[in-house]
This record gives structure tokens, sequence and C-alpha cells, in this order.
């Protein structure tokens, strides 16, 4: 009951109204995602206490910091921040910056400087300056000298945003190794649905200065009344188990609810952790099973319910399995097919899968 | 002739003193001033802005008759000397370092506000973050940031004190070893015909001002570059 985040502001920021209230699970990575302008960055900072706002309420696990009575000042808050742009301090090293806000005196289960430098790769530049740092190490330094505060949450505002395509693609894995190895959990602001898709394991939905749904991201993915499950890019995010690795096809089996999904693949080791992205545009739907097709994902499923997208296309929710208990998956079809096949929902079909990708690179386990 | 180079170099070393104290107060007062008109939004805050900046506009004698009244066995300067057995404070050197340290205030506090508001909030945000109290926030992170108006603000302090003439006049008069600054000697030394000093201690002043210059010059630069 406790280990959650309760989070409600209410106010004015200037003409902006902002009144957002979640209550999410204290572990993982949850993402704030909503367009610019939307408030997730106010909420960040007034649960930081960066942004004080009168009516507030805030805690983290049991341990409130901030209600109509009390206002915790940011340096007793045990979160670390990450900002949009890395503002490292410009007058120490790295090596510095990093022990800015470390503790003397650690615990047995805090975050070691050896290993947390191992992690995010920032072994051999340790003594240089800030301003010789590329922006993706400076983002990196950052996260490390966050962690090494020993956070009891870590807040990240766009951290990726103000990098490239290349240096994004360079972050990503450091920080899906975090989520790999880290306990804490994470706050993620983001306008980019590719970051969420890869790192977020729960979703807060933000518009206009209002929560529009919370919730674990595969659910809000694959719910028709939310906007995301209509737009073009619609897809679900699935938590998968590396079940088995054929070496000779370079395909790996993944085991998801209610179903397996053959892809190709680097190596993985069997029993490991990962994530599968599906385009509803890249799910068709049959009422028998297809024989001696090129599309090896074919998959039990059931409608579950089905959304207008648009002119003269459907998007159906699909529970996978017999029963439609398994996970869910998105299903863009047209109109004209939905109608000569008679679908509808409750009706069991044959999901048949042109696309599944890792959204996860392969990470190297960390000790 | 060593009367005369003793007399230069009382002179000299009277001022360097003088310099030296009225810069240390000036750090002192001015550094929180220039924090709090950095970062306050109080309406009062222009009003503060505009009386530091008096002396800029004031002619130095005006400042210094108003010195001479507030310093003087009439004023408050007069019952505050009393308390160690004074008549005034006025034709004092303490009353010198007064007026230094008022005269000279603008050209302190300037540059480390100015400093102050080039670092932004966000290194600020960052500290506090970071489990920093504002206290350590402001020496760990504030002050070595804005180290280069601090050197500015003390540079211009300093050399703008070296330089004064007319506040001493008023308030300090002509006592050697006491209030007899170089501005004043080389005044007095021209009032007397003696060119040959005169000659000597404005041309130390050029070059002691061509050497403050090009200080500066060069930590902006420095500033410059650490900025981008």
């Amino acid at each position: 009951m406790s280990a959650t985040i309760k989070v409600h502001f209410a106010g004015r920021l200037g003409q902006f109204a902002l009144d957002a209230a979640f209550e999410v699970p204290a572990r993982g990575v949850t993402a704030l995602f909503g367009p610019s302008g939307c408030g997730k960055t106010s909420v960040l900072r007034g649960i930081a206490g960066l942004l004080q706002l009168r009516d507030g309420f805030c805690s983290i696990a049991g341990d409130v910091w901030q209600d109509a009575h009390h206002f915790r000042p940011v340096h007793q808050r045990a979160l670390g921040y990450v900002f949009q742009e890395s503002s490292l301090f410009a007058h120490l090293s790295v090596r510095g910056n990093l022990l800015y806000g470390a503790p003397k005196q650690v615990g047995d289960h805090a975050i070691r400087f050896d290993d947390l430098v191992a992690l995010l790769g920032l072994e051999t530049f340790l003594d240089r300056a800030p301003a010789t740092l590329s922006g993706g190490e400076r983002q990196r330094v950052a996260m490390g000298r966050a962690l090494l505060s020993q956070p009891k949450i870590l807040l990240m505002d766009e951290p990726l945003s103000a990098l490239d395509r290349l240096t994004k693609d360079e972050i990503l894995p450091f920080l899906e190794r975090l989520h790999g190895s880290l306990a804490i959990p994470v706050l993620y602001v983001s306008h980019d649905m590719g970051e969420v898709e890869r790192l977020a394991d729960h979703l807060v939905l933000m518009r206009a200065g209002q929560v529009v749904a919370s919730g674990p991201l595969s659910v809000l993915q694959s719910d028709p009344a939310l906007p995301l499950a209509v737009s073009q890019e619609a897809a679900v995010s699935l938590d998968a188990r590396v079940e088995s690795y054929d070496a000779q096809d370079g395909m790996a089996t993944l085991a998801v609810a209610g179903g397996c999904f053959l892809v190709p693949s680097a190596p993985l080791t069997t029993g490991a952790a990962q994530r599968l992205r599906i385009l509803a545009g890249d799910v068709s739907l049959a009422l028998a099973k297809p024989n001696e097709s090129t599309i090896v994902n074919v998959l039990r499923a059931k409608i579950l319910s089905v959304q207008e997208s648009g002119a003269h296309q459907m998007v159906a929710v699909l529970g996978l399995g017999e029963d439609g208990r398994g996970a869910r998956l998105l299903s863009r079809v047209t109109a004209r097919s939905w109608r000569l096949l008679g679908l509808a929902p409750g009706i069991s079909v044959y999901a048949q899968v042109k696309g599944a990708a890792l959204v996860r690179k392969a990470a190297p386990p960390c000790s | 002739m060593t009367g005369f180079s003793a007399e230069i170099w009382q002179s000299v070393f009277l001022t360097l003193k003088l310099a030296t104290f009225a810069t240390l107060i000036l750090l002192v007062i001015g550094t929180p001033l220039a924090w709090w008109l950095a970062r306050s939004k109080s309406i009062w805050k222009e009003a503060v802005v505009a009386l530091v900046a008096m002396p800029l506009v004031l002619p130095p004698t005006v400042l210094g008759f108003y010195l001479l009244v507030v310093l003087g066995p009439q004023g408050p300067g007069g019952t505050l000397a009393s308390l160690w057995g004074a008549r005034t404070l006025a034709f004092s050197f303490t009353g010198l370092v007064i007026g230094s340290v008022l005269f000279s205030l603008p050209f302190v506090v300037q540059p480390i506000r100015n400093a102050f508001e080039s670092i932004g909030d966000r290194p600020l945000e960052v500290a506090a973050t970071l489990r920093a109290s504002p206290w350590r926030a402001f020496w760990t992170v504030a002050v070595p940031l804005a180290s280069p108006g601090f050197l500015t603000g003390a540079i211009l302090g300093f050399a703008h004190t070296v330089g004064e003439f007319g506040v001493v006049l008023m308030i300090g008069g002509n006592i050697p070893g006491e209030t007899k600054v170089l501005s004043v000697a080389i005044f007095d030394y021209v009032e007397t015909s003696q060119w040959t000093q005169a000659h000597l201690l404005s041309a130390g002043m050029v070059i002691f001002s061509f050497c403050v210059v090009l200080a500066m010059m060069l930590i902006e630069k420095r500033m410059m570059r650490r900025t981008s």
C-alpha cells in the first residue's frame, strides 16, 4: 500500500492551470508522457520541491515530502534529479561532480562509486573537466552524480531530448542497464514514445495540465479510449522472457503471457528479460489458421474491443490465448475487412504478426 | 633626498593599506548585497540598486561633505569615536576607510552581482537536489562559479580606492601617515611646485592603472572561455 509514489499538484503557473494527480508503484520506470507544455516538467519539479505549489501533496514510498502543512526543502529530499541539459559544475572535474552529493558514510546497499563508474563507462574521463566531454558523456556523468547521492527515487527530465539521434542510441543502453541493475524507482519525463516504449513499466499520460490516465504501460497502450491506441504509430510493448535460442537460424523464442514469439536476434541467454514492440499496423487477423506463410508468428487471440481509427480503419484490442486472458495486442485493419470477415468483440481469431522487434539491446549483466 | 623618498613611501604605503582595508570590507559587505540583488524579487531592489550606484554620479565633494557631517564631532561618527576617546572619525584613517568603502561600493557590488546572475538558477538547483544546503551550495557552487566576478570586483574596488581624491580631501585632509594618500600627495606636490615628485608619483599611477585594466581584460577573457 505504502510502496507507491503518490502525487497531487494543483495551482496556477502564470496562464497555465495545473491539476495533476496520480499514484504509481514505487518501483521500475514510470514515464510521464505528454506533448510539450502539458505540465510534465512542472510535476517533476513539484516532486523535487524545486517548484513550490501551494496545493500539493507528494509522498514517496510512505515518506511524505509535501502536504497541506509541511514542505520539506529540496536538499532534505532523498532524490536524484537529472536535468534536460546535464548542468555539470564547470569548476569541478568529472570525479568532483560525481562525488558532490555522495554521502561520506554509505550503507551496505548503497550504490558504490566504482560499480557505477563501470556501469556508465566513465572510467577514462574521471579527471577531465566537464567542458571537454561530449553531450552524451556529460549526461552520463549527470546520471552518475544523481545516483551517487544515494537517492530513494530518480527523477529524469527529458534527459535525452537535448541529444542527437546517435547520442541517444549511445545512452539508452546505459539507461536500460540502470533499469536492470538498480532497485531505485525512476520517474522519467518524455515526449518521445520511442523512449517510453523502451524504458517504461508504468505510464502517466498528461495533457493540458491534467493526468489523462495512469497505469501499466501495456494496459494504457492498448486502451482504445486513449489516444495512444488509435494513433498511426500505435504499438504495444510486451515484457517477454527468452525461452530458447536457435543459433543456426539466429532466432530467439520469447514467451509472453498467452503465447510465444519467434524473433530474429543476436544470441540471447535463456531466461533473460526482453521487451518486444509490436505495431498495430503489423498485426493482421484471420478466422482460420493460415498455412504455408512467411509470417512465422501466428497466435491464438480473442477480440476484446474495437475502436474506429481515422478514415475506414478499425483498431482492435486482442487478448492472447484461446480465452483472451494473455498479453494484449493491437491490430489495425480496414473497415472493409472487418465487415467482410464479420469480426466483432468476443470472436476468437488468429493474429498474424508481421514484425515483432526487440526494443532492448541485450544488456551485459552487471555485478 | 632621503626625506623626500621617505615621504613618498609613506603615502604609497598608506594608500596600499587603505585600499587593502577598504577592499576586504567591500568584499564582506558587497558579497551578501550582490547576492541579494542578483536573486531577490523584492520591490525595494531597484531602490537599493540606485542607492548603491549613487557614488557613480555624485560629485565626490558632495559625498565627502555629507560624510564630513556624519563622521564629524556632531554626527553619529563623533559619538562612535567618543567610545574610544577620540573626538571625531573625520580626519582619521578609520574615516577614510568608511568613505572609501561607500565610494567604491558600486565598483565591487556590480561585477559580483553580474557574476551571480550569469550563473543562473540551475547550478544551485542541481546542488539542492544533491543534498547541499543553501549555505553549502553558496560556498561550493555559487562562489567558485562567480570567482571571476569577485576578482574583477576586488581589483576595481582596490584601484578605485587608490585613485580617489575628492572624498579623501573632504574628510581626510592632508595628515602625513594618517590621511595623506597618493592622490592628495600629488596635488600637494603640484601646489608647492615640486614637479619631480609629482612626475614620479603620477607616472607610477599611470603604470599601475594600465596593469589594472590589462588584468581586468585578461580575467574577462578567461571568464568568456569558461562559460562557452
